[in-house]
């Protein structure tokens, strides 16, 4: 036997090693996934007559009406739309305003705002959250969504002008100096230049803020009391305790819940990676 | 990010410039505007509570009359609560198996898959999206799994180990390890990506110099690989004692830290004295030794981030 083939087979127990694997890592991974969505998609009586744990023997959509409608997740999915879409994009645009002024300006104690901003972000939100509730009841919005995003856009802002500001820091004085000659004001140069140059680390930070905010629990709880006005989280905890034990419902709120994350991140996935990157860069 | 810069030649004068970088500019009142609204609503919802969060914390306060003034009360009482000192613990044991194992089996994951083969996108993907769904979906995930009729019990049965069925959860000596368990199965990716993102800057140079000079491939892992991570360690280390006292969700949603407090975490601990038993003076000064317990991690954070900064 030549050495060559002997390289050859060698390689071909390595590729057939590494796709054991790193194939049975996958499917480890997958299988409580698959278990929630083969779970949400089984009656009831079938899981009470073989288990959770054993092959289908039914198939009905009925679970994701039961949850959808009369488990109310379909109105605590609207809730946590109205809540993290503003978020994402008035946090993103308050954070790009500072981040530009603190990268391309010389603010005065501009190194000890940025830092400041950071801090309050890595503060453990436990500290805030009875002065926060305390401080919602105060100015009347307790209980309320505008509560809900206002605590969040305070909480997350200072991470995004961290991110963001390592980013506008690298875009090169010249292009800015050109602007000026030219005539352009602050606002045209953050608008028309800076922003643009900025786009791959906003699309990946609002991929990721999407997730956050969307699957956040703490917060809502804290500010928020009534049924009708808790985000999907909250609500799926409700639906547990609506149903308890029929997985079938439950499973099926699960994929309710998961569903716009997913969504984002299969969408965005690369954008997505980028983010978590753009955020440990530090 | 630095490659954006191109490299210029040394000017001959050197022009007058600020402390930063930069020729120094006039700060346009727009300018400090786009500062100051963003930092205002820090101020509204962080530092201010923040700041009343430490105050509140020597009190004794039921929400409803007002806040009585105790001093350190609260940290007295603290020294003899049995339901706190279970919460320390767990939150440490959380802290290192939590925190431990996440490190080490997403630097494994990361080292196994960050070969370019056919395929190894899929097994990436397949490992990181859990870490899109909210801990409360995956915690219920894994409380089907979990249930004395569950599937685990049901796979024990099958392979017939009857003898290890567990009501998992509802059990004092088992329901905070399966509790880890879905936290892990969520955190093992992120940290996978971190540390897939510290492997592919390492020089491939390096590998070629070390296999010239007859080194294995632990050896090359020993000497190369794991001093080349050195940054990214830091990264996780502090991501990790972050995320581990903040850990709320996971824990809420599965056990609400029973049975028997058995799986209670100092977060859990806070916001059950604060928003059920209506103790928010203890609650708050439980808050304050989270932060007390993370204010380590906060100041090295900063002092990177500082000097990343400039």
């Amino acid at each position: 036997m030549s050495a060559h083939s002997t390289a050859v087979k060698r390689r071909r127990a390595a590729t057939a090693g590494f796709h054991l694997g790193a194939g049975a890592l996958a499917v480890l991974w997958l299988l409580p996934i698959a278990l929630v969505v083969v779970t949400s998609l089984r009656s009831f009586d079938d899981i009470a007559a073989h288990g959770l744990g054993s092959l289908p023997h039914s198939f009905t959509v009925d679970n994701f009406r039961l949850a959808w409608v009369d488990g109310g997740q379909q109105r605590a999915l609207i809730n946590s739309m109205l809540v993290t879409v503003p978020c994402v994009l008035i946090t993103l645009a308050l954070a790009a305003m500072a981040a530009f002024a603190l990268s391309r300006y010389d603010v005065p104690l501009r190194r000890t705002l940025l830092l400041l901003m950071l801090g309050g972000n890595l503060l453990p939100p436990q500290i805030l959250l009875i002065p926060v509730s305390k401080l919602s009841e105060m100015i009347g919005v307790y209980d309320t969504l505008p509560a809900l995003i206002g605590v969040q856009i305070g909480f997350g802002v200072g991470f995004y002008v961290f991110v963001l500001h390592g980013f506008m820091r690298a875009i090169p004085d010249e292009i800015q100096q050109a602007a000026v000659v030219d005539g352009a004001g602050p606002w045209q140069i953050f608008w028309r230049i800076i922003l643009p140059l900025t786009r791959p680390a906003l699309a990946a930070l609002s991929a990721l803020s999407f997730t956050w905010i969307f699957n956040d629990l703490l917060w809502a709880i804290t500010v928020l009391r009534s049924d009708t006005k808790m985000p999907i989280t909250a609500a799926l905890i409700g639906l547990q305790g609506q149903y308890v034990s029929m997985w079938n419902v439950i499973a099926a709120g699960s994929v309710i819940a998961a569903a716009p994350t997913v969504a984002v991140f299969l969408r965005f996935q690369r954008h997505f990676v980028a983010g978590l990157n753009l955020g440990a860069v530090k | 990010m630095a490659v954006l810069t191109p490299a210029r030649p040394a000017p001959a004068v050197t022009p007058a410039r600020g402390r930063g970088r930069g020729p120094v500019r006039r700060v346009p009142p727009l300018v400090l505007a786009f500062v100051l609204v963003p930092l205002l609503a820090e101020a509204v919802w962080v530092f201010w509570p923040a700041l009343q969060g430490f105050y509140l914390a020597l009190t004794s306060w039921d929400g409803v009359s007002p806040p009585r003034f105790i001093g350190l009360g609260n940290f007295r009482e603290m020294a003899g609560d049995e339901v706190f000192r279970t919460a320390a613990i767990d939150t440490v044991l959380w802290l290192v198996l939590f925190g431990g194992l996440s490190a080490l089996l997403g630097l494994a994951t990361a080292l196994l898959l960050q070969q370019e083969r056919r395929g190894v996108g899929f097994y990436r993907a397949a490992l990181f999206l859990p870490v899109v769904f909210s801990l409360v979906a995956t915690a219920l995930v894994w409380q089907a799994i979990y249930q004395p009729d569950g599937v685990l019990n049901q796979l024990l049965d099958a392979v017939g180990l009857e003898s290890l069925r567990h009501a998992w959860l509802a059990d004092q000596d088992t329901a905070l390890y399966a509790v880890i368990v879905p936290a892990l199965w969520r955190q093992i990716g992120y940290v996978m990506v971190l540390y897939l993102a510290g492997l592919k800057g390492i020089d491939p140079a390096l590998y070629e110099a070390a296999k010239v000079d007859g080194a294995s491939a632990w050896q090359r892992l020993r000497h190369v690989t794991l001093p080349q991570l050195r940054s990214v360690n830091a990264v996780v280390l502090s991501v990790i004692v972050i995320d581990s006292l903040r850990s709320f969700d996971v824990v809420w949603s599965l056990t609400r830290g029973g049975p028997y407090h058995s799986s209670e975490l100092l977060s859990t601990y806070m916001y059950s004295t604060a928003f059920q038993s209506l103790r928010l003076g203890y609650g708050s000064a439980l808050a304050v030794v989270i932060f007390v317990l993370a204010f380590g991690v906060i100041c090295s954070y900063l002092v990177r981030a500082f000097r990343e900064a400039d």
